[in-house]
């Protein structure tokens, strides 16, 4: 029956060349921690992308119950937190995620680096992963807020001073953020609040989808 | 690879007709031992992840995540402090000649450099080698920067008390839960709303510093004394009207605070 169904599948869109792009390549030995236990530093790339679909995922059902405006987010986030089945666990997962996702992004890039696996012809593929690094750390600080206790607050204030010490732009930048020259309020919640849920998530799928292209393109990088 | 006539195609399609099996192609004329990724490879990684998630979700379950008070803006007192992995650039704008005036050097230049830098580094880091004793410029201006950002961070929250910063702002869970029944109409309610809601909350809950009234044991004598002398952090002179409006706001306050305490007058 199941192979029935996956002719059936095949026949009309020819299965074998996607799964060998996507599934058919070699892992050389020397990242094979199976091999050499060492080679376990090679893992930290693969679980920065686990965590990123946790976060994908807990954000998908976190936003079931959030409401992005000054009168109801931390009501909503209350009531997740102590309300909602297993609420607590959905936004824990998505809390500490967020420090996990930025701890294996640091070693992954450190393992990268130290490598010098950033050569030639790998260049391009390190300049989208930092650009990566920089979309990451703009979920993070772009997340913060949206619980809108008042660390979320303050803390934002801070990082809007910075994004507005900016020579030139500084001003208009602040106010692309926050929706105001000043106030940090109910405008200031709906960008951050579509940022960290569109803008951002959607340069992040970008990326991903080029770094993995081209890791595939170019394979793994050799042993030192 | 079949090409030219003999192809056959389904349909109209450019789909292949006669397929090919989905074998993994032989890696064994790569060097060393080598081996296809599916399935032997992604089933030892499943296992390695499975093993990640449940340390994780034993973190996720031994630390619920924090929620403080909801925000308030004029919540003068609070010290704000950001998510850790901002906490280097926290730091840095405190140093003199890296903040204040010169707020564009510590939150602009310096990080930018930096992470130019970063991005930049296939085209800055030229030499030949792959291998860290080729090329120590490189690796040694990323241990520096490496090791600044693991000490800007230490020194942001080595004076920082997380536990009396989780006790103080912690939500009063209790409070929060218990429906807190403000007599809108007594006397002295229009007195604590013009003299006393701004710090105090509309519940009485206080905020951040200022404590929760619905705790006081203090008599209405001493709530008296304090709207007008102040105690603690609590300036002097908060209170403006009649005596007989600070009698009433004292009574009022003193009432609620008996009538939501746990014990209770009883109605």
């Amino acid at each position: 029956m199941l192979q029935k169904l996956y002719d059936w599948v095949d026949e009309r869109v020819d299965v074998n060349p996607i799964w060998r792009d996507i599934a058919d390549h070699e892992v050389p030995e020397h990242v094979n921690p199976a091999y050499h236990f060492s080679a376990f530093v090679y893992c930290f790339g693969g679980l920065t992308f686990f965590v990123t679909v946790i976060q994908i995922l807990s954000g998908m059902f976190l936003t079931m119950y959030y409401v992005p405006d000054i009168e109801n987010a931390w009501n909503s986030v209350y009531y997740l937190q102590m309300e909602v089945a297993h609420g607590q666990i959905v936004r824990g997962m998505h809390h500490w995620g967020a420090s996990v996702v930025t701890v294996m992004l640091f070693l992954h890039t450190l393992r990268v680096f130290f490598q010098g696996a950033y050569k030639k012809p790998r260049e391009l593929n390190w300049i989208v992963g930092v650009l990566l690094f920089f979309v990451i750390l703009g979920l993070g600080f772009t997340g913060y807020l949206l619980p809108w206790d008042n660390k979320a607050y303050f803390a934002t204030q801070v990082g809007l001073e910075i994004a507005a010490a900016t020579p030139v732009i500084g001003d208009m930048l602040r106010t692309l953020l926050a929706g105001d020259q000043s106030i940090v309020g109910a405008q200031t919640l709906t960008r951050f609040f579509a940022i960290h849920v569109f803008f951002l998530p959607a340069v992040l799928f970008g990326l991903l989808g080029a770094h993995f292209i081209l890791i595939r393109r170019q394979g793994i990088s050799g042993p030192l | 690879m079949h090409r030219g006539k003999g192809m056959k195609f389904v349909g109209d399609s450019r789909i292949k007709a006669n397929k090919e099996r989905n074998v993994p192609k032989d890696y064994s004329e790569y060097p060393g031992r080598t081996e296809a990724f599916w399935p032997n490879f992604l089933l030892r990684e499943w296992l390695t992840g499975s093993v990640f998630l449940i340390g994780f979700l034993i973190l996720v379950a031994a630390h619920p995540s924090p929620l403080e008070q909801q925000a308030d803006p004029t919540n003068a007192g609070y010290i704000p402090l950001p998510d850790w992995y901002f906490l280097f650039i926290y730091q840095l704008l405190k140093y003199q000649f890296a903040g204040g005036e010169y707020i564009v050097i510590g939150a602009i230049v310096i990080p930018g450099l930096a992470f130019t830098a970063l991005l930049l580094a296939p085209f800055l880091d030229r030499a030949p080698g792959r291998n860290v004793n080729k090329r120590p410029i490189a690796v040694g201006l990323m241990l520096i920067g490496v090791a600044t950002t693991i000490w800007l961070t230490y020194e942001s929250v080595s004076g920082v008390d997380y536990q009396a910063r989780g006790e103080k702002y912690a939500v009063d869970v209790e409070a929060q839960e218990s429906e807190v029944e403000i007599d809108t109409e007594a006397a002295g309610y229009a007195a604590y709303e013009a003299n006393c809601m701004q710090c105090h909350g509309e519940q009485l809950q206080g905020s951040g510093n200022n404590p929760s009234l619905l705790e006081t044991e203090k008599s209405v004598e001493e709530i008296k004394d304090i709207a007008v002398n102040g105690i603690g952090s609590m300036p002097a002179d908060m209170f403006s009207g009649s005596d007989e409006e600070r009698q009433q706001l004292a009574e009022f306050i003193k009432e609620t605070a008996k009538a939501n305490s746990g014990g209770g007058s009883g109605e």
